[in-house]
């Protein structure tokens, strides 16, 4: 664990003598003032060797499930498994050929108070290879709630240069919802 | 510019029944907490509160999944007085093996509730008490975080060796 710290410590400057080139950079961030129905990430430059995505909010209607999209596919190019723990029971599912990554938990509330928070890694983002993305759902309302694991596969071998986020039926995304999209460099 | 920046950092040089950090700036939008961590419990493993702001009342929630001996199982706790699911190996277990653990916590300064996420390993090569926990927490508190502490459930001790830091990540 020592040595992850220390993996972790070459992540930003203001070491002193052991000073590192930067990483983590943010690309962007979106707060909304009001409901939307997605918000999108586009032009996303090839600069980095992966993103990380961080969405915390909530739904104006509960029940709908947090998803994305990548480069506007809506097509039944992606796939995922999943692994969830509701508070009672713990399982694990899987969907294939479905038309959006999964990320979020379709037990999301519709409280101005209590966001709910997915976190998003997205390696390897503008290589020529298939794309996965590993998520992390929580979910708590103090007497409800989900969490969620996902590993998503995006089957495209384009570079991801466009990220949509969107509710898996009807729902809005409530004003205060934040979206924000950093850049992580292998070097 | 860069972000993911070391706000503090601690290694024990020997044992300390709490870790805390205290005077957390406002200046960042997210938090994360790392730690490498052992107690010495007379066990194989050892579970930790974490608490915000000193604050032991019952404004933290936790919806838990938990892989642990071949099974896994998802528990949800509510109105609780900290989150106690950051794993540390203990005393039994295999030297020299530390448990890990990852909390993040994004809008940390904010005015409303405060979800947080928590992923804890403690794996010491044993059949029955290595555990991965990743959960789900709620903090009920509109106040900002400002200092968070790390303490043995079980009134043990982290032993020297055990190692904490914590990153701000600005969104700008």
């Amino acid at each position: 664990m020592l040595i992850l710290l220390l993996e972790h410590l070459s992540h930003y400057t203001g070491l002193g003598e052991n000073k590192v080139a930067a990483t983590y950079e943010p690309i962007a961030t979106t707060t909304l003032g009001s409901a939307a129905s997605s918000i999108t990430f586009s032009s996303i430059a090839s600069t980095w060797t992966d993103l990380r995505l961080v969405l915390v909010g909530t739904n104006v209607s509960s029940g709908y499930m947090w998803i994305l999209r990548l480069n506007s596919d809506s097509s039944s190019n992606y796939s995922n498994t999943r692994l969830y723990g509701t508070g009672a029971s713990a399982g694990s599912g899987r969907s294939t050929s479905v038309t959006s990554a999964w990320i979020g938990d379709s037990n999301l509330n519709n409280s101005t108070t209590i966001p709910n928070l997915s976190t998003i890694d997205i390696f390897s983002y503008a290589g020529s290879t298939y794309k996965t993305l590993l998520s992390t759902s929580s979910t708590d309302l103090n007497g409800s709630g989900n969490v969620i694991g996902f590993v998503n596969l995006w089957r495209s071998t384009s570079a991801i240069t466009t990220i949509t986020l969107l509710n898996d039926g009807a729902s809005n995304f409530a004003a205060g919802t934040t979206a924000t999209l950093y850049g992580l460099k292998s070097a | 510019m860069a972000t993911y920046t070391l706000i503090s950092s601690n290694v024990l040089s020997g044992s300390a029944a709490s870790v805390t950090f205290s005077s957390i700036p406002s200046t960042y939008t997210d938090l994360v907490l790392k730690a490498s961590a052992r107690t010495d419990r007379a066990d194989y493993e050892d579970y930790c509160y974490v608490r915000f702001n000193g604050d032991s009342s019952a404004l933290y929630s936790l919806t838990d999944l938990k892989g642990q001996a071949g099974s896994a199982s998802s528990t949800r706790f509510s109105s609780v007085t900290g989150d106690f699911f950051f794993y540390a190996t203990a005393s039994t277990a295999t030297s020299n093996t530390f448990g890990s653990e990852e909390i993040y916590i994004p809008s940390y300064t904010v005015s409303q509730s405060k979800p947080f996420s928590l992923f804890t390993v403690s794996e010491n090569n044993s059949s029955t008490n290595s555990t991965i926990d990743v959960n789900a927490g709620l903090y009920r508190s509109n106040t900002a975080i400002s200092s968070i502490t790390i303490q043995s459930y079980n009134s043990a001790n982290f032993v020297s060796g055990s190692s904490f830091a914590l990153y701000g990540i600005s969104k700008n």
